[in-house]
């Protein structure tokens, strides 16, 4: 009784796999964002887990920054910017405006709209007086 | 009112956070007083280095054990020197619409006029980070607030644009964003529909710098700006104030700022 249990299941799983690969041309029409990839090996975190919390680490690290004046850089928003900046042709860091930009090609896929850059710099290297290069010595030993 | 009531205060804020900075702050402050002291063998002859202590590590919170203020010797601004406005400008990326009613000003310079002797003094005004900040007392939402270690500042992220602060405040320091910016500084986030005023370059500060006005100023050669810990007796902006006349603008008031000035 049993045994036959487990063939129909498996039976059933075969012909499920076969109707999947079936119509995978189909899903490969489905467009998904292409996400550019950071600087460096991985993520400050695994790359699952920032898909789903990035924002939860964006919000604490916020807190901390502006109230306790934590600067660590391991959750730090300008962090994500210098890691994650896309160059558009002429080498160039891309703003929120441009779809190449990180969060945008991502955000834009998932119709999530976010205020970030009304007030913050989306792209790196806007700094006139270069403190994202000062930051490194000042923070490097933490 | 007194500044071991602040203390107290700003003690129980820091103690709603996690438990471990205590452990934290207690191993750092016994390794840095082992290191002090090690220091201060090796010179030998009573030398000590006034801004050994400067720099707080990057993850270690703001404490009340510093308050930041700023002494400015009116008598030594040079005259229509405007060197410490621009260079906040600059650092904070503010810029101008051509509407100076409403153009973001974190600093602006003052002159003053004694009617009786035609005496004129110019002086440059900023947000004075009050130990009592009206600002902070009239916020709905709890966007303005004072950091534990002096520093008035608006959590833009809670700032509904109310501006009730901005009518709250004597010395007129915040102003308005009314229109909508791009190419902001990275680490000085700035945006329409929030209030905003001089941070003391907290950015700055945070690393163990001082602020671009006071950079700017001592570039320029006049040094009538100094920054520093209040609290901190042996710093050079505690000794000037400790021995020489220094007045609060609108003292009455109470409010105790940090801003400090001379020759007014």
């Amino acid at each position: 009784m049993q045994s036959t249990f487990i063939t129909n299941i498996t039976g059933i799983r075969t012909a499920l796999l076969s109707l999947m690969l079936f119509c995978l041309p189909a899903f490969a029409g489905v467009p998904t964002p292409d996400i550019p990839k950071g600087k460096g090996d991985k993520c400050v975190e695994e790359t699952d887990f920032m898909r789903k919390n990035h924002m939860e680490l964006i919000l604490h690290q916020r807190d901390e920054t502006v109230h306790r004046g934590i600067r660590t850089k391991k959750h730090s928003f300008k962090e994500c910017i210098n890691c994650h900046a896309v160059k558009d042709d002429d080498n160039v860091p891309v703003d929120f405006k441009n779809p190449k930009h990180f969060c945008n090609s991502c955000h834009t896929f998932a119709a999530v709209k976010i205020d970030c850059f009304e007030c913050h710099a989306s792209r790196p290297g806007n700094d006139k007086r270069g403190h994202g290069k000062t930051n490194d010595s000042a923070m490097s030993k933490h | 009112m007194s500044q071991t009531d602040d203390h107290t205060n700003n003690d129980q804020v820091d103690n709603g956070h996690v438990n471990n900075d205590h452990v934290n702050n207690y191993r750092r402050k016994f390794l840095g007083q082992l290191a002090a002291v090690t220091a201060t063998g090796a010179l030998g002859s009573g030398l000590v280095l006034n801004n050994f202590a400067q720099a707080r590590p990057a993850d270690e919170a703001v404490s009340s054990n510093v308050r930041y203020g700023l002494l400015i010797d009116t008598s030594k601004c040079g005259n229509g020197c405007d060197a410490c406005v621009k260079a906040c400008n600059d650092e904070n990326g503010l810029q101008g619409f051509d509407r100076p009613e409403t153009d973001a000003q974190w600093i602006r310079t003052v002159k003053l006029r004694d009617k009786s002797t035609n005496r004129t003094v110019s002086l440059p005004m900023m947000c004075q980070h009050c130990e009592f900040p009206p600002c902070v007392d009239v916020c709905p939402t709890g966007a303005s607030f004072k950091r534990a270690d002096g520093i008035v500042l608006v959590d833009k992220h809670l700032c509904i644009g109310c501006r009730y602060c901005m009518m709250a405040c004597p010395y007129k320091a915040r102003s308005f964003i009314h229109e909508e910016l791009t190419g902001q500084v990275q680490g000085i986030p700035r945006g329409k529909g929030t209030v905003e005023s001089c941070t003391l370059c907290v950015h700055r500060v945070d690393k163990g710098e001082t602020p671009a006005c006071v950079e700017a100023c001592a570039k320029d050669g006049h040094k009538a700006l100094i920054f520093g810990d209040l609290k901190d007796a042996s710093s050079e902006i505690a000794l000037r104030i400790s021995k020489e006349a220094s007045m609060q603008v609108r003292g009455d008031l109470k409010l105790n700022p940090g801003v400090r000035y001379q020759g007014i």
